[in-house]
């Protein structure tokens, strides 16, 4: 059930309806219900994988969690001497850590087999120089979301043995946690111990938060339908030739490219956080305002927010911090290179998640570039940042809003620049980009291969319009909550402004008859 | 502390130690700096961080990155 | 001031509903060009007096016979309920919908639609249904043939179904936004042009020649309305020479009208009876009759319905009246047509311009 169709609005407002009819207390039963439920309109046999999921990790968690009070309860009544309580903790961390080694081998081996099976295979055919196609690919069915609900477990399930949450008695409430509707097929990724609270609590109905889910709703369906979707098919033929559109196009195209993966996820962001709210339920944010960043690493923090912070809480810190690191740091320090042995297990780490980040991306070697391409600029940027600091003591002036707006659209280009990776064929990249710097040309705009985009002057008003409206928001962002200040003004001004919305999305939206229902790019990890 | 205090300004002059307390939350002390700071505070303080408690209330004053040394001293 | 919250809240309401509703008009195509079948449906409601006659089908009924010429040659009054591909469900539930307003003495039904009973084409399912109005009827017929990408919401708010036309609006919009024009004739769709009838597909051979148990289903539907309500049904074959009409189809219609004791006109193996010259009377080069092929039917039907029950009306002073307005419509539109097809040799309306 795709978030931009009738059904799911349908399901929504069943759902908004029933969950404050019915008595508070069983209010998670029911969100749990309307979960399986959702999931179950994809083909209920796919229920299975985050079953298994959820079942094995609770299981897992609530076994941590009994060694945890085990050794509590040896400590209290045998008053061991400090020799003997290390001792202890050490075997009971060891088999904590076997406990937790086993789901995470589990879940993400299910993960790995379903998703890079077909990636690995193909590259065996490469390898051994056979026909394409002597290994044949498995082409397993991917479950709805399951980059996404995998990650939030398995998340959960290292806080449990970090100690940073206790272990979840109760089966179905997990099962909650894992499946929640709103979030499960393209994230944001929540943490247990932030997410419990919201899901178990009884919430009443508030007509303010509801109604400010209702717009976020809107503003997401706008992004969705208005801007994404419009341009999505012109989008796609111009990445997808690179010898026919080359030149300026490749700008057009990066660009473009751009604008559609943020309109389309953070659309869908706004419309999974905005369900979740009229629910009661507060989700973590995905996106912050990304393009107003002044370097990659900056963006990077406000971009796919909660998958970012997932690489960095649990592999970026522990990777860096592992006795592995430590010991190549220090070999390099006996060989004498002082300079990299203090940076050495950061960029190890870096490396490390940016390669992840790529292949989580898409089980594609452009995916894998794109990735490490991105970990390789931050770390040149931070070789830098030294050089970058003195310039700025030496000409304070670059302090100004005009630096500040050029770093902006810099880092901006940057990272568009940087996603040609994915869809430009491996090996290509540099020689498009050599071709936009050296042939492109304003006047190609006007040589007839943009009207074959399929956009016609229609399209361009709505895209503006679109455009300065999110500059807008973004602006009026930055001094805080939009929908606040616009709870704040008169019933009028309030409607016209939510009414206009609406119009453009009903008039201007891409969906219906005519149109091809395109998935949410995000959704298919 | 001075000791935590020069670590800290070799790794990003740029900012008042000693007064500020959001050093994360304002993202003077990024993911790179924080590893690079929890790497010297090895060397200097002879502690070892676990990746676990690399977490923003731990780092965002120099008074919680002391705290957090002497908690984990404690430990030892 | 406690009223003036709720006072304002009603009135925003009612301003945006309004805006909506408009909005909504002004984006449904009016069908007032090249393509203007789209109003058959709707200027059924339109209607005053009521028929005998009820013709229902597709092109073969709304492009094949001339009420006026049943009118005046034989006082019969009528209206043919067809449109573009109407499927069978949709006769059913059009005489269905029909029956709400009038219970006519003979429906005739048009057995071509018998050979496909699932739409092809989304806009034709548009062009029939949109302008009945809302019953049972109307969202049983939705329902029934709806195509998969459809969606019922897109019939309730058809503004999700023609939003996007937004961008390709046209004068005709506006100068029909409150209305359309009228397009047809008692249903009658007039073409005064003339193509000649030239080669046509081959036909093709089947390995299956029934059809599809829905279509019976539907028939049978037909039939028993008809005979619940009084109503003497007749079955015809329109004399179009393509889609073809294969035998083995005739055997089974034939079989099913002597079984149910149901009257079967043939009128393709009556052309020649019928006088219809098909270098003549059809403007498409056979598929459809033109004005002239329609009024030669027309004047072959008119006897089979007066035996079927349909009374001769013409002393009746009020219907009178509105049949002769009736005709003076028919008439200037099929003056203009011919001076127009005699000067140019096509039809500007009906044609694209190179």
């Amino acid at each position: 059930m795709s978030l931009v169709s009738y059904e799911f609005l349908a399901f929504f407002a069943a759902a908004a309806i029933l969950y404050y009819v019915v008595p508070k207390r069983v209010q998670w039963i029911l969100l749990l219900a309307v979960s399986f439920l959702f999931y179950a309109a994809g083909g209920a046999v796919y229920l299975l994988y985050p079953m298994i999921t959820a079942v094995s990790t609770w299981f897992l968690a609530l076994r941590i969690g009994r060694a945890d009070s085990a050794a509590q309860t040896y400590i209290q009544e045998q008053k061991p001497d400090k020799e003997q309580k290390k001792a202890y903790q050490a075997r009971i961390k060891k088999h904590k850590k076997r406990l937790m080694t086993a789901g995470i081998l589990l879940n993400f081996g299910i993960l790995a087999v379903l998703k890079y099976t077909d990636f690995l295979l193909g590259n065996l055919n490469v390898l051994f120089h056979l026909e394409e196609g002597a290994i044949p690919q498995i082409s397993w069915v991917l479950p709805l979301g399951i980059s996404y609900y995998t990650f939030q477990t398995m998340g959960y399930l290292i806080d449990v043995f970090r100690g940073r949450c206790r272990p979840e008695k109760n089966l179905f409430r997990f099962m909650l946690f894992v499946t929640y509707f709103p979030q499960m097929v393209s994230g944001p990724i929540s943490r247990f111990d932030q997410l419990k609270k919201e899901l178990f609590e009884e919430h009443s109905f508030d007509g303010t938060q509801f109604t400010f889910g209702l717009w976020r709703i809107l503003w997401g369906f706008f992004k969705k339908l208005v801007i994404a979707d419009r341009i999505a098919p012109a989008v796609a033929m111009i990445t997808a030739a690179p010898d026919v559109y080359d030149g300026i196009y490749v700008l057009v195209g990066m660009l473009g490219y751009t604008l559609q993966l943020y309109t389309d996820f953070s659309g869908c962001m706004d419309i999974v956080i905005g369900v979740s709210q009229c629910f009661g339920i507060r989700l973590p944010e995905n996106f912050q305002r990304p393009f107003g960043a002044k370097n990659l690493s900056e963006l990077w923090r406000r971009w796919h927010m909660t998958l970012t912070g997932w690489f960095r809480e649990y592999i970026f810190f522990p990777v860096s911090t592992s006795r592995f690191c430590r010991t190549v740091s220090r070999f390099a320090g006996k060989l004498g290179l002082h300079k990299v042995t203090k940076k050495l297990p950061v960029y190890i780490a870096n490396l490390i998640v940016w390669f992840v980040t790529g292949i989580w991306h898409g089980a594609a070697w452009g995916f894998i570039l794109w990735g490490l391409a991105n970990g390789i600029v931050m770390m040149v940027s931070q070789e830098f940042t030294e050089l970058y600091r003195a310039f700025h003591r030496r000409f304070p002036k670059t302090d100004g809003s005009v630096y500040g707006a050029l770093q902006k659209v810099r880092t901006g280009l940057l990272f568009s620049g940087l996603l040609m990776f994915q869809y430009y064929p491996f090996g290509t990249v540099f020689a498009m980009l050599g071709n936009l710097l050296a042939r492109g040309r304003l006047s190609q705009l006007f040589d007839g291969r943009f009207a074959e985009l399929g956009l016609a002057a229609a399209d361009f008003i709505v895209i503006a319009i679109g455009l300065v409206l999110m500059l807008l928001i973004g602006v009026l962002q930055e001094t805080g909550s939009v929908r606040q200040k616009l709870a704040a003004r008169p019933l009028v001004v309030r409607f016209t402004a939510v009414f206009l919305l609406f119009v453009m999305v009903l008039v201007a939206g891409c969906y219906g008859h005519g149109y091809d229902a395109s998935q949410f790019i995000y959704n298919q990890f | 502390m001075d000791e935590l205090l020069e670590i800290l300004n070799d790794i990003n002059p740029d900012a008042d130690y000693e007064t500020n307390d959001h050093l994360v939350d304002d993202e003077i002390l990024t993911s790179f700096e924080l590893v690079m700071l929890v790497t010297q505070i090895r060397d200097v303080f002879d502690v070892s961080i676990p990746s676990e408690d690399i977490i923003p209330e731990n780092f965002n004053s120099v008074e919680a990155m002391m705290s957090l040394i002497g908690r984990l001293k404690e430990d030892e | 001031m406690r009223w003036k919250k709720p006072v304002c809240v009603l009135l925003l309401a009612a301003v945006g509903v309004t805006v909506i509703a408009g909005l909504q008009r002004l984006l449904m195509p009016k069908y007032m060009g090249q393509v203007v079948e789209g109003n058959l449906t709707s200027e059924y409601y339109e209607e005053t007096t009521p028929h005998d006659v009820v013709f229902l089908g597709n092109c073969e009924v709304y492009e094949n016979i001339s009420p006026i010429v049943l009118w005046r040659e034989f006082g019969i009054t009528s209206y043919i309920r067809g449109n573009a591909q109407q499927l069978i469900a949709q006769s059913y539930y059009i005489l269905e919908d029909t029956l709400k307003y009038e219970t006519p003495g003979v429906v005739v039904f048009n057995v071509s639609a018998m050979q496909q009973f699932d739409q092809n084409n989304e806009s034709y399912n548009r062009m029939t249904l949109d302008g009945m109005r809302w019953s049972a009827s109307k969202w049983n017929a939705i329902r029934a043939t709806m195509m998969e990408d459809e969606h019922m919401m897109e019939y309730i708010f058809p503004i999700l179904r023609f939003h996007s036309r937004f961008a390709e609006l046209e004068a005709d919009d506006l100068t029909y936004f409150m209305k359309s024009g009228k397009v047809a004739h008692n249903g009658y769709y007039l073409r005064a042009d003339i193509r000649p009838a030239g080669d046509l597909p081959v036909e093709r051979r089947r390995s299956d020649y029934s059809f599809d148990p829905r279509s019976w289903e539907y028939l049978e539907r037909i039939r028993a309305l008809c005979e619940n309500n009084g109503i003497q049904l007749i079955l015809m074959k329109a004399p179009s020479l393509y889609p073809a009409w294969y035998d083995q189809w005739e055997v089974q219609i034939e079989e099913y009208a002597s079984e149910h004791n149901l009257q079967y006109i043939n009128c393709l193996e009556a052309a020649d009876e019928i006088g219809i010259d098909f270098s003549q009377d059809t403007y498409d080069g056979g598929l459809h009759m033109n004005v002239y092929g329609a009024e030669k039917l027309s004047r072959y039907l008119g006897p089979f319905l007066l035996g079927a029950g349909a009374d001769d009306h013409r002393d009746d002073a009020e219907l009178a009246a509105v049949w002769a307005e009736k005709g003076l419509f028919y008439d200037s539109m099929k003056a203009q047509q011919e001076e127009e097809f005699a000067q140019f040799g096509y039809l500007k309306q009906f044609t694209t311009e190179e």
